[in-house]
């Protein structure tokens, strides 16, 4: 990979709101300075397919794709998914889980069982792993729709960019009173 | 001033900034996004034609008339425009014409990975391949440039990892309408019968053999000379793939993909010791390198399949140093694959097809997604418009034996888009298979795009609104039933009888996608529960391939607290997510214990 280009990788299931967070991720990252790249493919999402969104920052950004083993900070909205990805983290990168999960179709059939000791397989080959329970912390911030922000400030506490910046993209991406919220509930996250 | 936007979002930002003020498409993933956006500018003519063929000839006439005009499709969208495109080629243009076409390596949501390159050099025509958002901007621009000067239309070819990813983009202001608008008779040029084709042909030889030249000189098809040991020949994303691992490599980095600038391969091959060509999908530029006689390495270590990302890159290149690496990939974790959503009306018409025993020929659209457990509700899809011609080929062939046993289902906007005319041929015909409407008034796969069923244009404008009823009856398709695909019990009973008839039938299933009756706020004011204590554990709502229907089993994790068994041999209870549940009530007509009830949302 070029030189100081770091790479963040989002993922979840469809309708978790992980698009609107990875862009507002890289338009603060914009406006921090960087030359930011982001890629992911639409189209299926809404209909509860896995989605996966990379976003590449530094000073000159050429591939909008991560590669395997050279992502810095996997940011998952969901359990298992969080294994369906985790080949992409590179050696001594950053995991954050929301600690919820949302069941894919052959579990919801009863074919196949929902993984257990996701935790520890992690663990077993990552050491920096913060779980958050997103739903929770959003119920109680006011909204559960605000889970995404809430990764975001999680995220935000390992990245280096101004409050001011956070503040300008929030208020731009959200109207009035739902651009306060989601500022508050996403400082919250990040200062926790 | 500098944004954040899409390639999809680029292209239309550059289009518009280039005078350009009229653009027709079918949506078409990963394409759909370029016209909603030009559409949004102030002063452009933007429609959604039926489909592809339809958007080009539209173009074409609008270009002839001395605008700037952009087809936009799909991949796939470019054969159905073929035949405009193949002798529009020969006559040229007056005021500009580009035809977008946004390939799909890797098949995100597409039935094919075809490389709509070969689409250049079949029908002769030059085309741009922009490698980010920036570029996309770019490049329509030169397009635009191109097709005015060369008097030749243009393709840009995008892909989905460019239309669907983002990067920063420096905006310009818009010069203003191009082109100059009027009526020119020129028929020598525009009437294409023997004669005078045979002249245009000519004509093209000249055309390309100008714009051979001035690919030598076009400032997009650039040598970054660096590390002289390897040289790489690169276009579009693959370029940026392959800077991005190897940056200290040499680089020709081509922007117009065809014609090739032959003298400069020649110089850049000159002046490096090993040469690579990184493309995806066919080895197109490779090819016609290998053919001037260079030595090169290209798909002989790089895939010919699927699209690229930065690991493949390094890892093909490295692979003869010993250097690429090993990953730990986990295994058995369930899939997540795309499903009909919650309240899906397709969900209903195919609970119902399944249990009639025919032969489904399926299209394309959020109704393919029914092949999968547990409805398997297709046995079969092609193209769009296939299903319609299929049913009734398959019909005919099996003679008495397939009477009542086929079944053509396609959706709204994809019968409009190419499913008329092969209805008009099974009424003609006399065939006995029946065709189904899949009719969920909106063209959802892509994302809730307008169309003449909708009576709405893109705007969103009232205009008038294609009746498939009377349309069915105008061809000759005598039997034509309306049923609601949500009563389960309606639609067996008419695709029975349907099945039953002699002769041609069309079934129109009609209810709203249930993500257009969220979009408009028309939710259901309750939702639906099991109760627990008459759930047997059958199983039988398991079998609508709900999302917000799951199985839990006594055993498991997730097994329901207290649950008192109704039988020894009853190993679980279904449960209903009340946040997904939409309330269609699919699961309370097929639960035969009356377990499952209706329950009144707080939230309003």
């Amino acid at each position: 990979m070029t030189g100081d280009t770091k790479s963040i990788l989002l993922v979840g299931v469809g309708g978790q709101g992980i698009i609107r967070a990875s862009d507002i991720l890289s338009v603060a990252l914009m406006h921090a300075g960087y030359d930011v790249k982001k890629s992911e493919v639409h189209g299926m999402a809404q209909r509860g397919g896995c989605v996966s969104s990379h976003v590449r920052y530094g000073q000159k950004v050429y591939s909008p794709l991560a590669k395997e083993g050279g992502v810095d900070i996997l940011l998952s909205f969901e359990k298992l998914e969080t294994l369906r990805y985790l080949h992409y983290l590179g050696d001594g990168g950053t995991i954050i889980i929301n600690d919820a999960e949302i069941l894919p179709p052959a579990v919801n059939l009863g074919e196949q069982n929902y993984p257990s000791g996701i935790y520890e397989r992690i663990e077993a080959m990552f050491s920096d792993v913060i779980s958050i329970d997103a739903y929770t912390v959003a119920r109680h911030e006011g909204n559960i729709r605000m889970a995404n922000t809430v990764m975001l400030g999680v995220l935000a506490s390992r990245l280096d960019i101004s409050d001011s910046v956070w503040e300008t993209v929030f208020t731009e991406s959200f109207h009035g009173k739902i651009a306060e919220q989601n500022l508050q509930a996403f400082r919250h996250a990040r200062n926790a | 001033m500098k944004a954040f936007l899409s390639g999809n979002e680029a292209i239309a930002r550059g289009a518009y900034e280039c005078g350009v003020t009229f653009a027709a498409a079918y949506p078409g993933t990963p394409s759909t996004e370029i016209t909603e956006n030009f559409a949004q500018y102030d002063g452009v003519y933007a429609e959604w034609a039926p489909n592809e063929k339809v958007a080009l000839e539209v173009c074409i006439g609008a270009a002839l008339a001395g605008t700037r005009a952009m087809a936009v499709m799909k991949h796939v969208g470019v054969n159905v425009a073929a035949d405009p495109l193949f002798t529009v080629s020969y006559t040229g243009i007056e005021g500009g014409l580009v035809i977008v076409t946004a390939d799909d390596p890797s098949m995100h949501s597409s039935q094919n990975e075809q490389d709509n390159r070969n689409y250049a050099r079949f029908a002769k025509v030059p085309m741009l391949e922009p490698g980010d958002s920036q570029e996309g901007k770019d490049f329509i621009k030169h397009a635009f440039e191109i097709s005015v000067r060369f008097d030749t239309p243009v393709f840009l070819r995008s892909v989905t990892r460019l239309s669907h990813s983002k990067s920063v983009v420096s905006l310009k202001e818009p010069v203003g309408a191009g082109g100059s608008p009027g009526i020119r008779h020129n028929r020598d040029k525009y009437v294409m019968v023997p004669a005078m084709a045979r002249l245009r042909r000519r004509e093209v030889e000249k055309r390309m053999s100008a714009l051979r030249e001035f690919a030598e000189s076009f400032p997009e098809n650039r040598i970054e000379m660096n590390d002289p040991s390897v040289g790489i020949i690169a276009a579009g994303v693959a370029y940026n793939y392959a800077k991005d691992v190897y940056p200290d490599y040499s680089f020709l980095k081509l922007g117009m993909v065809n014609p090739l600038p032959e003298q400069l391969i020649r110089r850049f091959a000159a002046d490096v010791e090993t040469l690579y060509i990184v493309e995806e999908l066919d080895p197109f530029i490779e090819d016609q390198v290998r053919a001037m006689g260079i030595t090169v390495t290209g798909k002989d270590i790089f895939p010919a399949m699927n699209e690229f990302n930065p690991g493949i890159v390094e890892n093909a290149l490295a692979e003869g140093k010993g250097s690429s690496q090993g990953l730990v990939i986990e295994s058995g974790i369930p899939p997540r694959p795309p499903n009909l959503c919650p309240g899906c009306p397709h969900r209903g018409l195919f609970y119902a097809a399944g249990k009639l025993g025919c032969f489904v020929t399926g299209d394309i659209g959020c109704y393919t997604l029914s092949f999968m457990k547990p409805l398997q509700g297709i046995d079969s899809c092609i193209c769009m418009g296939a299903s319609v011609g299929m049913a009734h080929g398959m019909s005919k062939a099996l003679g008495d034996d397939g009477k009542g046993k086929v079944i053509g289902v396609i959706g709204d906007s994809t019968f409009i888009h190419s499913g008329i005319t092969p209805l008009l041929n099974a009424a003609y015909n006399r065939s006995n298979a029946v065709t189904v409407i899949c009719d969920n008034r909106t063209t959802a796969m892509t994302g809730m795009q307008e169309h003449p069923g909708t009576g709405r244009t893109l705007q969103g404008e009232e205009t008038v609104r294609l009746d498939f009823v009377r349309l069915a009856g105008a061809l000759g398709v005598e039997h034509v039933r309306v049923v609601d695909p949500l009563n389960i019990q309606e639609t067996k009973t008419v695709l029975k009888e349907e099945l039953a008839n002699e002769g041609p039938s069309l079934v129109v299933a009609s209810s709203p996608c249930a993500l257009l009756k969220m979009k408009e706020s028309e939710r259901e004011s309750y939702y639906y529960t099991v109760d627990p204590t008459a759930c047997t554990g059958c199983k039988i709502c398991i079998g609508l391939g709900c999302p917000a229907i799951s199985w839990r089993s006594f055993e498991g994790d997730g097994a329901p607290a207290d649950q008192e068994k109704r039988s020894k041999k009853q190993k679980g209870v279904a449960v209903i997510d009340a946040l997904l549940c939409t309330g269609c009530s699919l699961c309370e007509q097929v639960c035969t214990f009356d377990a499952i009830t209706e329950v009144r949302r707080n939230d309003g």
